[in-house]
């Protein structure tokens, strides 16, 4: 028996609804639950506390500043790395057999996963460059981490500026460095931001890697020398170890927050972009 | 004169730059071999991967139920994962309504950068008491991995696909329509169809961020190393492996992790591989 197309477009797009809505309410749901049991946790206490008795009392304040410098450490390695990548791929090159290696081997780290980063951070930065469990370790890593990200959005960005700008540029007689600086950076900047800002999500919520590099240490980081656990680290040992609930709670709060700011940040920015483009 | 300098000079420093990402890759396999491919030259390769204990102590390396615990969660993360992303895809491609889709999408963003742990967590408070209290057991089992990281890989297919579906040129679909198909029997015969490489290049690329997957199976899957009997057993993945006992591990029980190591870099990569092989096509 054939059935009916139109019963059949009626059926299946009633199920894509169910599965789509389904969706974003089991991801509401994560996210309502935990805000909602970690919000009260929260208070000016809570952020400017050194955790005590390994966290089971006390605040986040050593991670939280373990998080931002890892996080900005990683960012100013891979950014000249990322962007510098970006301009080469797009602006200085046709396509040819290292552009295709270079892409190659862009596509290949995006798709490493994360405890193999902390693998290789462990044995070469920690061991082989002696650079012990540290921030500096655990930025180095996160940094090769992110290129990817960085390289992608970056290149997207600069491949979206009309070519126009760039043949006013050169009809007016300025060079390839010229038109670059002058004409191109300034219209792709927004979408450079958006992929700097996509990446620093992708450090605050890293945890295999950062565990293997960054090390364990509570105590307030005085140098990048210094081992320092993030918030994800910290929160993962406070659940595993069964510490304190409360304050895994409270410290996954602050990480959602954290990163539905950088989301919001990010859509700003790509958005404005995209309007300024058109 | 300065001109011309400063011309070469950007050239050059961008393309030194441009390496950065050769090199990367170079040194990370480099070093992840050098330091497991002792163990395995020692063992045996056949002996490490379908060897069947793991008792580091006893200098026993066998990492095969390890082997059987990734694939087994990564399949059943699949079959959540995949039919639920191609149907969020579809929606978000046709279906949609405008401003659905302007929560739709910054939604399944939020998804893709919520930290992972906050996943497991969820998993150990919700999905395992239920799977517990349900069917009995721990709850700690591979129905709960495939569960959590069935939601997980979600972004990642969903945004490529619905990508490669909207990619398509609106002839196709106008064609369609013009011959008197139905929107439904478009999208099934001739969009889907159409976007298929993009699709499946979504799909692999969200397996192997199943394969890859530390935290969460670690928080979920009761980490026993024993082959699994049902799906409400409790298993070890080779990430889990490498994550739980990196840190207390030494000499050449450190070196069998950086083996476990090997043995997952050269899964991810074959994956990696081949979503590129399927996407290059589809741009040629």
């Amino acid at each position: 028996m054939r059935v009916n197309p139109r019963t059949a477009q009626k059926f299946a797009k009633g199920l894509i609804w169910a599965v789509a809505l389904l969706v974003i309410a089991v991801l509401l749901f994560i996210i309502v639950f935990i805000l909602y049991r970690g919000l009260s946790v929260i208070n000016w206490s809570f952020l400017t506390e050194v955790p005590r008795r390994s966290g089971r009392a006390g605040g986040i304040a050593s991670p939280i500043v373990g998080t931002l410098s890892v996080t900005l450490l990683a960012v100013l390695v891979a950014m000249p790395f990322g962007v510098g990548t970006a301009f080469y791929l797009a602006e200085y090159t046709r396509g040819g057999i290292i552009t295709r290696i270079i892409r190659f081997c862009t596509e290949s780290l995006a798709g490493i996963p994360s405890i193999i980063y902390g693998l290789f951070g462990f044995i070469f930065f920690v061991d082989v460059l002696g650079l012990d469990w540290s921030i500096l370790s655990g930025g180095l890593t996160v940094a090769i981490m992110i290129l990817p990200t960085l390289i992608r959005t970056s290149e997207e960005a600069i491949r979206s500026v009309p070519v126009t700008y760039r043949e006013v540029s050169y009809s007016l007689g300025g060079t390839k460095w010229q038109t670059i600086r002058r004409a191109v950076v300034p219209s792709a900047i927004r979408g450079i931001a958006n992929g700097l800002i996509l990446s620093v999500g992708r450090c605050v919520a890293e945890t295999a890697a950062l565990i293997m590099t960054a090390g364990v240490e509570l105590a307030m980081p005085r140098s990048v020398m210094d081992s320092s656990k993030t918030m994800a680290v910290h929160f993962y040992t406070l659940v595993m170890e069964g510490l304190s609930t409360r304050n895994a709670y409270g410290t996954a709060a602050v990480l959602i927050i954290l990163v539905f700011l950088i989301n919001v940040v990010a859509n700003m920015l790509i958005n404005r972009f995209v309007a300024k483009g058109r | 004169m300065m001109k011309k300098i400063r011309e070469k000079l950007s050239g050059g420093v961008f393309f030194t730059l441009a390496l950065s990402t050769i090199s990367a890759l170079v040194i990370i396999t480099v070093f992840i071999f050098v330091s497991g491919m002792p163990l395995i030259a020692e063992v045996g390769l056949f002996s490490f991967t379908f060897g069947m204990n793991w008792s580091p102590g006893q200098g026993q390396f066998g990492i095969f139920p390890m082997i059987v615990g990734t694939v087994s969660v990564t399949l059943g993360a699949a079959l959540i994962g995949i039919p639920v992303g191609i149907c969020c895809s579809i929606f978000m491609a046709e279906f949609a309504p405008a401003p659905m889709r302007t929560v739709f999408r910054p939604a399944i963003q939020l998804l893709a950068g919520i930290p992972s742990v906050v996943y497991g967590f969820w998993g150990m408070i919700f999905i395992v008491p239920a799977i517990s209290n349900h069917f009995g057991g721990l709850g700690m089992s591979i129905l709960a991995g495939s569960v959590v990281l069935g939601i997980m890989i979600l972004p990642t297919i969903i945004s490529i696909s619905e990508v490669s579906i909207i990619a398509q040129p609106r002839t196709y679909k106008e064609g369609a329509l013009a011959l008197g198909m139905t929107h439904w029997q478009t999208i099934l015969r001739v969009q889907l169809p159409a976007a298929k490489s993009g699709i499946v290049a979504g799909v692999i690329l969200g397996i192997g961020r199943a394969v890859g997957e530390t935290m969460v199976v670690i928080m979920v899957l009761g980490n026993a190393v024993a082959l699994p009997e049902s799906i409400l057993d409790s298993v070890r993945t080779l990430t889990t492996n490498i994550g739980i006992e990196m840190s207390y591990a030494s000499g050449q029980h450190q070196q069998a992790l950086f083996a476990t190591g090997i043995v997952l870099f050269v899964i991810i990569m074959i994956l990696n591989i081949t979503a590129q092989i399927i996407t290059r096509k589809k741009v040629k």
